[in-house]
């Protein structure tokens, strides 16, 4: 196995162009978890940890650029909180400290689970994923990025670079429900924006992100029109009727704190 | 890299955790190794001063970097305030868990130096123990933290 260590992104996409076959590692939360138990033996490994322009974050006129190797730690950060209140609320539910400081935004994006955590945060503010190659950058909607479980639009070729917010400032929140307070993989989790429009997206319950979407007068109806628009499994975290009735207690609940 | 403030060279495999790197190549096992996921925080260690899993870091991601194992906190022989508690405390019984859980403690208490109960959970909800049952943990952080205000 060959291990790859670019110093800049040009760099790393000059390496990802001539060895395809290199799967990226930033945080490795979820590489290396595979890499120990040999379910993951790729041909090569790209060390995305030294390409200083994949790192923080910034504003670009009126957007927030997220660099595709942001933490969680750096997520929950005050400063950015601030613009992205449900991002930092979703973070902060990530594993452990430990897990937070090396898991990365690109690296959830890049295993584009349905559990994923920063996924229903971004997709209720239609947050944009940057992809960039040798052949230039291109950016699509994160909804589309996630093109089924564990799948997403990359190339062979291309990398996450960032993942772009226009944030909306409206009230927001994420709630995740499972079996205790640390290191828990969501049975079921839930973002909520209520601007002028409402906007719901949840995680664990469908295959393909969802962004349910009402205007602000139809409150009322919205956690059932929530509920309805999963499509959640039965599995060992919890049942597919469960999902559905959580999420509809959930809904009601965040409409309640954002509305308040 | 640099392990406790020593330059160090390891000849990898190049799939190898910088745990197993620790500990099978350096002879630093001080951080444990037992769930080889991120689930228990036994082999807690510094990156660049930042709290990680020592099992879910590529070693080669280390090469350049600094890595403080709980073989570095104490300073010649004089062990690290935080060792001390938990020895004081009672909060060791196999000791499985306790470099982690001193790493881990020793991180919160640089950045914290007076924690919450909650800001103790919180910072420790990595570390699992499997025969303390968590009360003489807690003692042992509120002690460390206290004489380190002291
Ligand atoms: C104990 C534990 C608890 C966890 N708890 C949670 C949780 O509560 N919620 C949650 O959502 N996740 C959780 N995870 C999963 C994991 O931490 C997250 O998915 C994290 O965001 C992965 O980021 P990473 O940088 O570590 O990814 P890596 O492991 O480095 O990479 C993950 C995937 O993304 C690809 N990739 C990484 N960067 C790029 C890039 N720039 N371009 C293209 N592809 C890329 C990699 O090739 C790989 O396929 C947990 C993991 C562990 C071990
Ligand atoms: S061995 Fe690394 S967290 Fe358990
Ligand atoms: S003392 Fe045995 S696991 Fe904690």
């Amino acid at each position: 196995m060959d291990i790859l260590t670019p110093l800049s992104l040009d760099e790393a996409l000059a390496l990802k162009a001539e060895r395809p076959d290199a799967q990226p590692i930033q945080g490795g939360t979820d590489v290396m978890v595979g890499m120990n138990f040999d379910r993951l033996r790729p041909p090569a490994l790209l060390n995305l940890n030294e390409v200083p322009e994949l790192r923080g974050w910034s504003r670009e006129n009126g957007t927030v650029r997220l660099g595709a190797g942001l933490t969680y730690t750096e997520a929950m950060a005050p400063d950015l909180a601030a613009v992205l209140p449900a991002l930092a609320e979703a973070a902060r539910t990530v594993g452990s400290p430990q897990i937070r400081n090396r898991g990365t935004i690109g690296g959830n994006l890049g295993t584009a689970s349905p559990a994923g955590d920063s996924l229903p945060p971004l997709l209720v503010e239609d947050a944009e994923v940057e992809c960039a190659s040798v052949r230039g950058v291109r950016r699509i909607s994160l909804g589309e990025f996630v093109t089924g479980v564990k799948r997403n639009a990359l190339a062979d070729d291309e990398l996450i670079t960032a993942v772009v917010v226009r944030p909306s400032g409206a009230p927001q929140t994420f709630m995740k429900v499972g079996p205790r307070n640390a290191m828990v993989i969501a049975v079921v989790s839930l973002a909520v924006s209520a601007g002028d429009e409402l906007r719901a997206s949840f995680g664990s319950a469908s295959p393909r992100p969802v962004v349910v979407r009402a205007p602000r007068s139809e409150a009322s109806s919205f956690p059932d029109r929530v509920a309805e628009a999963a499509s959640p499994i039965d599995d060992v975290r919890g049942t597919a009727a469960y999902r559905r009735h959580a999420l509809r207690v959930m809904a009601k609940r965040a409409l309640e704190r954002c509305l308040a | 890299m640099r392990v406790n403030g020593v330059e160090v060279e390891a000849d990898c495999w190049e799939g190898e955790s910088l745990l197993f790197a620790l500990r099978e190549k350096l002879g630093f096992p001080g951080a444990k190794n037992a769930c080889e996921q991120g689930e228990c925080g036994s082999c807690s260690v510094l990156l660049d001063g930042i709290l990680v899993c020592a099992c879910l870091v590529l070693a080669a991601q280390a090469d350049g970097h600094d890595v403080v194992t709980v073989e570095g906190l104490a300073e010649g022989d004089r062990l690290h305030r935080v060792q001390e508690a938990f020895l004081t405390a009672g909060a060791v019984q196999c000791g499985f868990c306790t470099p982690g859980l001193v790493v881990a403690t020793a991180d919160l208490l640089e950045r914290r130096p007076d924690p919450t109960d909650d800001e103790i959970r919180e910072a420790l909800s990595g570390n699992l123990c499997r025969c303390t049952g968590y009360a003489k943990i807690f003692d042992a952080v509120r002690m460390a933290a206290r004489d380190g205000s002291g």
